[in-house]
């Protein structure tokens, strides 16, 4: 799974895909998500990192990084190495 | 150090340009109270869903109506439609307003009666009155209105064993410019089988005619047709003074008022063209003022209007069961209610609101209710803030026809809770639990036993 590096993301949470000319708007933790991707942490990093930040649940988060995911892909955002 | 409150990550592309088709923003504004108690507290304390009913908002809607009319029109009496909503709680609060009662069946009847309406008090309307309906309907001096010929003669059978009289009007439906003309219920104008009716009754030495009835139909968008209906009547009842000398002494108007929802498929908001109470009135009565009745001779006006004065006070607060992405990519939540209980969703595209605070992100989703049928559809497509398990929303204008049409299927019935006007919640009815099914149900005794 790769994230496309070029995104540029703002702090509000703006973010623009130079490659397809899409933008986007994400809530304070997907662009979090994104910037901890675009440092290349892997996604097991990501979800321990959240777990300790935010008060949630570890299988609630576990369902919704992966949706977020899914997302992104969906948005043309990541790719699946194969 | 504390942790960070939680909120589920989240993205959406930017369509530059293009409208939100799934609604407006006032649907995600958070509704936490209703009448002033809060809708977590109503929950922890009655359950999830639960319905829930203002005192305050009937008597607000009775009022302003029983206004547009009365400083319209001299003589105006309404007459609740018990099967809009019969919890007796409901009902009370419109009989301590002065409603009369409007029913359509013999359990109604019995409902209106057990509430303390006297029988002259309680119309009787509907295809289905048994012999012993009836019966029970002409001693207590009820206002029966005939539905068919069969009815009448049967009627007239019962009087005359009895040998009694009774008070009747006939239900009379017409052609008002409205597709589908609802021509099953009462005898036709257009064809003259009202008429026929009418003179059967006026030879007939144990009925009195006493008023004409008509219901054109339900959430009626044009105030027009009830100029007609009002017409058409008039004509009836100018006719019988003519031909056989009797006064008609009242018109029955029905209901068919709309209430402020969206109806399917509508591109704007039901609040934003439905027509007003006030507009209906000015229709009818202007209508009856100018029929050329003489001032003492005017009929009493009664109105059966069920739907657009209780809508509004009605809410469903229900949970989030599970939320899920569906295989196209659209995001589904799963409600703890569905069509069991809030029928309306097969008409409406109701109002529902988040019952807690959220920020700004909103997503397109599917609602669905809880159960296993893929009719179970709340809303087709929404927009509403990133909704988690457990989250409680607000369905708004919910009063009309859910708590009497609804299902056991699946689920069983929730609690209803009526807030008063002081904004203390009442239990107006009782969830059911499973000693209701069995409370109903008989096991032969030879089935009781298996080894499996
Ligand atoms: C005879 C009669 N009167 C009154 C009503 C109440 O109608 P609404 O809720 O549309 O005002 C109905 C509803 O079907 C009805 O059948």
């Amino acid at each position: 799974m790769k994230l496309n590096k070029n995104l540029a993301v703002s702090e509000t949470g703006f973010i623009f895909n130079p490659t397809s000319g899409d933008s986007f708007t994400a809530n304070e933790i997907g662009t979090e998500i994104i910037n901890l991707m675009k440092e290349s942490k892997s996604i097991a990093d990501i979800k321990t990192a959240l777990l300790d930040k935010y008060d949630v649940e570890g299988n609630q988060l576990e369902k919704d990084v992966d949706d977020f995911m899914v997302l992104l892909r969906d948005n043309n955002l990541i790719q699946y190495e194969r | 150090m504390e942790k960070l409150k939680y909120e589920r990550p989240f993205i959406k592309k930017l369509n530059a340009g293009l409208m939100n088709k799934f609604g407006t923003r006032t649907e995600y504004t958070p509704h936490t109270h209703i009448d002033g108690v809060a809708v977590k507290e109503l929950v922890a304390k009655y359950g999830s869903p639960v319905f829930v009913i203002s005192e305050k908002q009937i008597r607000r809607n009775y009022q302003n109506a029983v206004r547009a009319f009365k400083t319209r029109y001299p003589k105006v009496q309404f007459a609740w439609s018990y099967k809009t909503n019969y919890i007796n709680a409901v009902c009370n609060v419109f009989h301590q307003e002065g409603s009369w009662a409007e029913v359509v069946s013999g359990f109604e009847y019995q409902k209106a009666k057990g509430n303390g309406v006297p029988g002259n008090k309680i119309i009787f309307n509907g295809p289905d009155k048994t012999v012993a309906d009836l019966e029970l309907a002409i001693n207590d001096g009820a206002m029966i209105h005939i539905d068919h010929f069969d009815e009448l003669y049967e009627l007239q059978e019962l009087l005359t064993r009895l040998n009694k009289k009774a008070r009747v009007a006939i239900r009379v439906n017409m052609d008002t410019g409205i597709y589908p003309m609802w021509d099953r219920f009462g005898f036709n104008y257009e064809s003259g089988q009202a008429w026929n009716a009418i003179t059967k009754i006026m030879a007939s030495d144990n009925l009195e005619l006493t008023g004409l009835h008509c219901h054109i139909g339900t959430f009626m968008l044009s105030t027009a047709a009830y100029g007609v209906a009002a017409a058409k009547l008039s004509d009836l009842a100018m006719n019988i003074k003519s031909r056989f000398g009797k006064i008609i002494q009242y018109l029955d108007l029905g209901g068919g008022f709309p209430s402020a929802n969206t109806l399917k498929g509508s591109y704007l908001p039901g609040a934003d063209i439905v027509p007003s109470i006030d507009e209906f009135a000015e229709v009818i009565t202007s209508t009856l003022l100018n029929y050329g009745y003489k001032q003492d001779e005017l009929p009493l006006l009664i109105l059966e209007t069920g739907r657009a004065l209780i809508d509004d006070a009605g809410y469903l607060l229900g949970s989030v069961l599970a939320t899920k992405r569906l295989s196209d990519g659209r995001r589904a939540t799963i409600m703890d209610f569905g069509v069991n209980i809030l029928f309306t969703a097969f008409w409406y595209d109701h109002k529902i609101s988040p019952a807690q605070e959220f920020t700004h992100h909103t997503e397109d989703m599917v609602l669905y209710g809880p159960l296993c049928m893929n009719i179970d559809v709340v809303r087709e497509s929404i927009s509403l803030p990133l909704l988690n398990k457990g989250d409680q929303v607000v369905v708004h204008k919910v009063g009309a026809y859910n708590m009497t049409q609804w299902m056991q299927f699946i689920q069983m019935r929730p609690n209803v809770v009526m807030i008063d006007v002081n904004g203390n919640p009442h239990l107006i009815r009782n969830k059911e639990t499973i000693d209701t099914l069995h409370d109903m149900e008989v096991l032969p005794d030879y089935l009781k036993k298996f080894e499996l």
